[in-house]
């Protein structure tokens, strides 16, 4: 999304701009809150229950802040390409903490 | 996105702010409402004034009234919710529910009689409490919404504060007699930045009471989705006891809840007995919060069968689990007294106000030029704003006249209600259309000041109680909720001759002869400069929005 003219052709590249960032936003964004919450829960130096608390306490501001961050970026290739590495490495991150067992049993 | 980081979020702001501001408003309202939901159920039930409260002593046998009844009818129910009698709902509330998605079961008895009571049925203050987090809807569908709705809110918040500039400054900025987008923008920035703290903490509170069904992925993976093992692990509830499908005696419940009344000084609040007569039956004895801005109920849990005690919670949480009661607990107010909670009522009301003048500014800031029509969103806009700023009081008004007007023996009178709410508000949102839009404005907002005054007229014609009617020796809530009605009115009487006010003398004096008056009017809501060229009259068509 660059500089508009105000022509027809920029009013549409924007509006895709616009759609792409509220999709991003909205669905990348509560993927990395939730992957964060899930990784977070198994990775915290506390006990069970108060790491999964904790974890789920934060999930909000961090599903707020990538929002912001989202449109708040000048480029959505840009935001997607930084929304995607977020989520990859925690999904790794992830992988690793809780192990394969926890895919096989299945989310609700 | 284009422009500095401020521009852009002044744009977030904007459009997160419209999308989801008709559902907050009406979240806003009924939550603020919901403050005084023990209040609201007290003035809908008149007759209970009649009741005198129960002794300490004779609540073991109220529950055991309770259970007759339930063992007789909601024997299938999975688990039953006994409501104590209390000061002011000296009755036994009883609740079941037969499987999830069904609609529970619910009836009042007289505690003393184990009789089912002559109340007037209504879901009282309970209905606008479920709507502010449910809106009337299958429950996790209205609870998604509401949380999507929150989320988007506290996203208007935070790109809000970074828009401003000059938080500080416009902390005292007030121009009432400029131009209305002006006053407007400073009437949103007035309600939104002088309770600022309250409106971040509510939101995001809002957010956390339903945390583990917005995001259940700390459970999934810690707990591999055993929510009940994590909630009794962090020491929020009783551990739970799977059904063992082998019938056994179940013990009286009358010991129970006389050892449960001895062991704790808060109000014993509700009992709940699950799998009535299986051998793990489980008998929980819920106390109100001790005094503290936690949202921590002590609990014991009993053998259903043995009536001995399984489990006693109380306090003692950890540190991120104090936090999240804590979060619940400033959400209630449940610890709030008379003029904490008279705060929080005005913040509410402050938030409703944010919310209002918010998507008012919306549509100020787009009207079009004398000689253009306005475009299909503006006209969008303009009609949900005063279906939910103007419908959404005019509903609540209805439902409270309706619980004093409809016949007290009318069958699914309780549903009656309701339809009388959302009756109210399809029309204060249908009837708009056909007027011009400035005086749509002022009648709805001059129907809910008469609505208002209404139910407090039908309260002292329909309750013989009444204090007014009795020289002041009935129940003083009777006077402070036809106060606040009032005064309720007052304010949206206020606002109607606000509507008229941004009117110039000049102008109005003009309107007056003009064949079609709503033409002038609705010029003269254009933004700044106000003064500046009025358009010919008969340009601009009576908008019909």
């Amino acid at each position: 999304m660059s500089t508009s003219k105000g022509s027809a052709g920029t009013g549409l590249v924007e509006r895709a701009g616009i759609f792409a960032r509220i999709v991003l936003a909205t669905g990348g964004g509560y993927a990395v809150a939730a992957l964060a919450t899930a990784l977070l829960s198994v990775t915290l130096p506390l006990e069970r229950s108060e790491a999964v608390t904790t974890a789920t306490l934060l999930s909000f501001a961090i599903l707020a802040g990538v929002v912001v961050l989202v449109f708040a970026l000048h480029s959505v290739p840009r935001a997607a390409g930084i929304l995607f590495g977020a989520i990859l490495v925690m999904g790794l991150g992830l992988w690793l903490a809780a192990g394969p067992g926890l895919f096989v049993g299945g989310a609700p | 996105m284009k422009g500095s980081f401020r521009q852009s979020m002044a744009w977030l702001h904007t459009w997160a702010g419209l999308v989801v501001g008709w559902v907050l408003f009406a979240v806003f309202v009924t939550g603020t409402a919901s403050y005084y939901r023990a209040d609201i159920s007290r003035w809908m039930r008149p007759e209970l004034t009649k009741v005198s409260p129960l002794t300490h002593a004779e609540l073991p046998a109220a529950a055991e009234r309770a259970v007759a009844y339930l063992e007789k009818h909601a024997s299938e129910a999975r688990t039953w919710f006994i409501g104590l009698p209390h000061g002011d709902e000296p009755v036994l509330d009883l609740f079941w529910r037969i499987r999830p998605g069904a609609p529970p079961g619910h009836v009042i008895l007289d505690a003393r009689t184990g009789a089912e009571m002559a109340l007037r049925k209504t879901m009282a203050g309970d209905f606008l409490y479920r709507f502010h987090f449910e809106l009337h809807l299958p429950p996790i569908w209205g609870r998604w919404i509401v949380g999507i709705c929150a989320m988007i809110m506290l996203v208007a918040l935070i790109s809000g504060i970074i828009t401003h500039k000059r938080i500080f400054s416009d902390f005292f900025t007030f121009r009432r007699d400029k131009a209305p987008r002006r006053s407007f923008l400073d009437a949103h920035n007035v309600t939104g930045v002088l309770a600022l703290p309250y409106h971040l903490m509510i939101t995001y509170t809002g957010i956390v009471t339903l945390s583990m069904m917005y995001m259940p992925w700390g459970v999934t993976t810690a707990y591999r989705g055993d929510s009940q093992a994590y909630f009794s692990e962090a020491g929020f509830v009783t551990k739970s006891r799977p059904v063992a499908n082998r019938p056994a005696p179940p013990a009286p419940i009358g010991p129970m809840v006389e050892r449960a009344l001895a062991t704790f000084p808060e109000r014993l609040g509700r009992v709940s007995i699950a799998h009535h007569g299986d051998a793990h039956a489980t008998v929980i004895a819920a106390f109100e919060e001790p005094h503290g801005l936690s949202h921590e109920h002590p609990q014991i849990a009993f053998d259903g069968v043995t009536g001995a005690v399984l489990e006693v919670v109380n306090g003692g949480l950890k540190p991120a689990a104090k936090t999240f009661s804590t979060m619940v607990g400033l959400h209630e107010a449940h610890f709030a007294g008379p003029t904490l909670r008279l705060l929080f009522f005005l913040c509410g009301v402050m938030g409703s106000a944010m919310v209002a003048t918010g998507l008012v500014l919306w549509t100020l800031a787009r009207l079009p030029k004398a000689n253009e029509r306005p475009f299909f969103g503006l006209r969008l806009v303009q009609a949900l704003n005063i279906a939910s700023v103007a419908g959404l009081p005019a509903a609540v008004a209805t439902y409270f006249l309706a619980n004093r007007l409809l016949p007290p023996d009318l069958a699914g009178r309780s549903d009656w209600e309701i339809r009388a709410f959302f009756a109210a508000w399809i029309a204060a949102a249908l009837i708009p259309l056909a007027r011009p839009h400035r005086r749509a404005w002022s009648e709805m907002l001059g129907l809910v000041a008469g609505l208002c005054l209404a139910v407090v007229l039908a309260d002292i014609a329909t309750v013989e109680t009444h204090p007014l009617r009795r020289l002041g020796a009935g129940e003083a809530l009777f006077l402070w909720f036809d106060g606040a009605l009032l005064a309720m009115a007052c304010l949206f009487a206020v606002a109607v001759r606000k509507v008229a006010r941004y009117q110039a003398p000049s102008r109005a004096e003009r309107s007056r002869e003009a064949p079609r008056p709503s033409a002038a009017v609705r010029s003269s809501e254009r933004p700044a400069p106000l003064h500046a060229a009025p358009p010919p009259l008969a340009a601009a068509e009576p908008e019909r929005a």
